[in-house]
């Protein structure tokens, strides 16, 4: 996906250990405090399991794992991003949400191809603000590649 | 003054035919899906011209015509039956019971139209 | 609306007129002979055939046309309703569905399923059934029907469903292309009688209808009107002269009098007659009452005319006369009278219950919605209990009530969608044809309990399993029909399709009076593919069930029907993955039964809530043949990792749900949890060993599908009172995991992930 002009992204950013990633408002429907989820047997490890979202069976993974990084040990603080892409609802285990940020789209920059763990499919840019990098991401990738391994 | 059509017919498909069709060419729609509606309707509504089916369930359109023709107000009034029976024998009992006139189904609704014009002043 | 709405219509009505014929011709097939059944059957037909024209279906209604022209003779009794000719009906039945279907999803039937029938209906119809049409074989159908279809077809389509072409249809052709301006002249005469306006037709409208051709010379003839009191107000005493100066000819004249030339002496001839014009005028200076130029613009003023005829306010008005005639009251009353009678006659059908068309769509979210409340309903109980230590008593009585009522919501909801099984019972008539054809064998099915009703989720997903079993049933249960004479059976075998309510599930019962099951066959089948050791101490019971077992075919070859792959395992995984059973018994010589019984809904479930490694699952109820509290003298170590546990005289393998769900790697002591003894596939049983149940309770289904995968194992989940989504167990998957082969391909990939 290109990302051109100077149209303006609406994002969320959020913490996984020391890091910062973002992802676009527009897929979020909801965030939530963390609740412990049914383990799914036979999962991939970054799926943490399914909870309860009103009625509706919700998939949680754990965005740390799914990134290649250790996995998170979620506790009261941690959040869940209910996000949507096409019909499916997901949500994403993260520490904590740490901003909602406005940037043109010129602002992203391509991402250096230097981590050996981290799918760079995952990967749409990285956005520096001041002294922070946050890292975009491409949650369709990262949403088919859930499908395709644990189908 | 917008002409009043009754008709009787039991297939759903048909009757829906024939109300978008007299709809779009102005006329008012009564309908009723067997003899005996019609014969109920047929007194409540006063209708200008009655288009019916033959095969129907309960009483059919000859039983009908006969019911509509014994009937003081309406034994004149203009019946135009619908079939699919384009032999001579049906024809002819729909004729013996009192039919005015006949549209051999498939009809294409101008048909039906000017049937109907052709039997109405 | 538009035409596709109406078109959607029709095939909805075509579905209902299709089960109407099906189940009218197998009611006259079990000897009915209720005029009103062929009546019903015939309309059926008529219907399609009414609609399929008005759609330009050309290949529904010529066929629609052969089989309605062979029922009419039938209705009329010219021809009798024999077996043969209900068997070539029920097919044309079949056919008729499939051109159908055709002509809504596109695709073709065979032509020459059409045409084979199309010969053999019109044969019955001209009273010389072909010779071969009765009992047909499977590949002789084929062959027979080729030689007479070759003709036969040709007047199908054009034999009296030609629609009568209307005068003013081709006025408004001729009009268009009408370069030639050759006029010619035509001299009408034209008398009606009094029929004539007893019918509602009207003279006037004629000459108007007339008119529309060209130029109209009209002169009325009054000769024949007698003096005022000898006068029938309702007699016919006018005729026409009429010159007619058209572009059209004579035919499109004639075609104006269409409706009225039995009740009306109609002389047409081409050219002018001046001379009897000439002679009308000349007359009509010496006579009182002179032929009247009859002006047609009179019309254009009427208001509009029911009854009353348009000519009243003509010279000609004696015609029909506003002297209100004597003996009209005393007629009417009469009429009235006959009018009673005849309604009295009529029977008064039974009032049909009122019903309101809604999208399924709707219904769906209604009971999505009710399963929140259940779920809500049990979270608020259990709060209450864990907050209140007992809660006060007011408290606990409303949320008893509260159950209550969301249980009494659930049920009416559900009761929406329940349908009764009688489309798919109708569809298996049509199965069982197709096999009998197939296998050359005689069969009648009979069904019972169609109105039985059942969660349409349930109703969509028995149709396949329930196909297999009468495949099966035909094909492997019924003797031909030449064995069954022999044995003394009447040639003709029956198969009895019921259905009915039984402790809050469905069964259904597939029930044949063939040979029953061959036992020894079966046993030594089953030694043959090493299922059984040779010496095996099986029961007949065991034997009869063996059919069920992965792979197990008693054909001895594989025929087209029952052999494609298709055995009784799969009907039997596919009943249980609805949360049914199934089982069989048979009588040799006798037949077989086959029972299944279904949960009434897929979108509930009774459930037996465990505890597996500290996660909460639930194993449906209908699985489950009972709990043990297994001893330590009854578990056996069986090979490298197998355990076996003794119950009564049988050993049956233990099978470590935890484990196998990879819950934990290490096995349990079967002493310290509980054994769910589970009716496996085979008939086999195995006990899953679980930690601890937590109790039974009533679940809604949720699907894991809809925003994850499937998971292996796992067959759908749940959401529990504590607001915790508990996953619903798939014991059919466990068990055969258990066998050593991993829970499912899927499985492998997942814990490479």
């Amino acid at each position: 996906m290109r990302i051109s002009g100077n149209d303006m992204l609406e994002l969320i950013a959020f913490n996984l250990g020391d890091q910062e990633f973002c992802i676009e408002v527009i897929s979020v429907r909801e965030i939530r405090s963390w609740t412990p989820a049914t383990i799914l047997p036979h999962s991939p490890p970054h799926v943490c399991g399914v909870i309860n979202l009103r009625g509706v069976v919700l998939p949680v993974m754990d965005l740390s794992v799914r990134l290649g990084m250790a996995p998170a040990e979620p506790s009261q603080g941690h959040v869940i991003i209910v996000t949507q892409i096409g019909s499916q609802i997901v949500g994403l285990l993260v520490d904590a949400v740490s901003d909602i940020l406005a940037v043109p789209a010129s602002d992203i920059h391509s991402a250096p191809d230097v981590s050996k763990n981290m799918d760079p499919e995952l990967i749409r840019g990285m956005l520096p603000m001041d002294d922070r990098m946050i890292c975009f991401i491409q949650l369709n990738a990262l949403f088919a590649s859930t499908e395709s391994e644990a189908a | 003054m917008k002409k009043k059509v009754l008709t009787v017919d039991d297939s759903r498909t048909i009757r829906n035919m024939l109300l978008v069709t007299l709809n779009n060419a102005g006329f008012d729609i009564v309908q009723a899906e067997d003899g005996i509606e019609g014969l109920e309707v047929l007194e409540e509504s006063n209708p200008d011209v009655i288009v019916t089916d033959i095969n129907m369930p309960r009483l059919d359109g000859f039983g009908f015509i006969e019911g509509v023709r014994q009937n003081e107000r309406y034994r004149a009034i203009p019946i135009l039956v619908l079939t699919t029976e384009s032999d001579a024998e049906k024809k002819n009992r729909a004729r013996e019971a009192g039919a005015t006139g006949w549209i051999v189904k498939p009809f294409d609704p101008s048909k039906l139209i000017a049937a109907i014009e052709r039997v109405t002043a | 609306m538009d035409m596709n709405e109406i078109k959607e219509i029709f095939f909805q009505e075509c579905e209902e007129q299709l089960a109407e014929l099906e189940s009218g011709l197998l009611r006259l097939n079990d000897g009915d002979t209720d005029p009103e059944t062929v009546n019903a059957v015939f309309r059926a037909v008529h219907s399609i055939k009414g609609g399929a024209g008005a759609f330009g279906l050309d290949d529904l209604v010529s066929f629609a046309h052969v089989f309605e022209t062979t029922l009419d003779c039938v209705r009329s009794n010219k021809l009798d309703a024999s077996p043969d000719l209900l068997k070539v009906m029920l097919r044309s039945a079949d056919v008729l569905a499939d051109l159908t279907a055709a002509s809504r999803d596109g695709g073709s039937v065979e032509a020459s399923r059409t045409s084979g029938l199309v010969a053999e209906l019109e044969a019955y119809a001209k009273g010389q059934p072909l010779p071969t049409s009765a009992a047909p074989a499977a590949a002789p159908a084929a062959a027979k029907v080729e030689a007479p279809a070759v003709e036969a077809p040709a007047p199908s389509d054009d034999s009296g469903f030609q629609p009568v072409p209307f005068s003013f249809d081709s006025i408004d052709d001729d009009d268009e292309l009408a370069i030639d301006d050759s006029h010619s002249v035509f001299t009408v005469r034209f008398k009606p009688r009094s029929d004539l306006y007893a019918k509602g037709n009207e003279s006037v409208l004629i000459l108007r209808e007339l008119a529309k051709l060209g130029e109209l010379q009209v002169r009325c003839i009054t000769d024949d009107l007698p003096s005022i009191d000898m006068l029938d107000p309702e007699g016919s005493y006018f005729s026409w002269l009429i010159r007619v100066e058209t572009d059209q000819d004579e035919e499109a004249v004639r075609q104006v009098f269409e409706f009225v030339e039995w009740d009306s002496t109609v002389e047409i001839k081409a050219g002018a007659d001046e001379e009897a014009f000439a002679a009308l005028n000349a007359s009509g200076e010496e006579q009182p009452m002179a032929a009247v130029p009859f002006d047609l613009s009179l019309l254009e003023d009427q208001p509009s005319v029911s009854s009353e005829p348009a000519v009243s306010e003509t010279p000609a008005a004696a015609e029909e006369t506003p002297l209100a005639p004597a003996n009209l009251p005393l007629a009417a009353k009469a009429i009235a009278a006959e009018a009673e009678k005849k309604e009295n006659v009529v029977p008064a059908a039974p009032a049909a219950p009122q019903t309101i068309r809604v999208d399924l769509d709707r219904v769906d979210r209604l009971i999505n919605l009710v399963g929140e409340l259940v779920i809500n309903q049990a979270m608020l109980a259990q709060s209450v209990v864990e907050n209140e230590s007992g809660g006060s008593s007011a408290v606990n009585l409303g949320l008893e009530e509260l159950q209550q009522l969301t249980r009494e919501i659930q049920d009416s909801v559900m009761a929406i969608r329940a349908q009764p099984v009688k489309p798919v019972f109708q569809r298996m008539g049509r199965i069982v044809r197709e096999i009998a054809d197939m296998t050359g064998k005689q069969v009648r099915l009979v069904t019972e309990g169609e109105n039985t009703e059942v969660d349409k989720t349930v109703i969509d997903k028995i149709a396949e399993p329930l196909t297999h079993m009468i495949r099966n049933a035909v094909d492997h249960g019924l003797e031909r029909p030449e064995k069954r004479t022999e044995l003394g059976k009447n040639a003709e075998g029956v198969l009895r399709l019921s259905a009915k309510h039984r402790s809050g599930r469905i069964v259904i019962e597939i029930a044949d009076d063939g040979a029953g099951i061959n036992r020894e066959r079966v046993r030594s089948k089953a030694i043959e593919n090493g299922l059984i050791a040779p010496d095996a101490n099986l029961s007949d019971e065991d034997i009869d069930n063996l059919i069920f077992h992965p792979g197990f075919s008693t054909a001895d070859k594989i025929s087209d029907i029952s052999g494609r792959g298709v055995g009784m395992d799969v009907v039997k995984r596919s009943i249980q993955a609805l949360g049914g059973r199934i089982s069989i018994t048979s009588k040799p010589g006798k037949g077989s039964v086959f029972t299944m019984s279904l949960p009434l809904t897929l979108a509930v479930l009774d459930g037996m809530v465990v505890t597996v490694a500290n996660q909460t699952l639930v194993v449906p109820l209908t699985a489950i043949v009972e709990t043990l509290q297994p001893e330590k003298a009854d578990i056996h170590s069986f090979g490298p990792s197998q355990r076996l546990i003794a119950i009564r005289d049988t050993f049956c393998p233990l099978v470590d749900v935890g484990n196998i769900l990879n819950f934990r790697s290490d096995l349990a002591n079967p002493i310290d949890g509980v054994a769910l003894l589970v009716e496996s596939e085979g008939g086999g049983q195995r006990a899953l060993m679980v930690d601890a149940i937590q109790g039974q309770r009533q679940v809604v289904i949720k699907s894991l599908e809809a925003n994850y995968t499937n998971v292996p194992g796992i067959a759908a989940a749940t959401i529990l009172g504590d607001g915790r989504v508990a996953l619903i167990l798939d014991v059919d998957a466990v068990v055969t995991a258990s066998r050593g082969q991993p829970l499912s391909p899927d499985m492998m990939l997942a814990a490479t992930g």
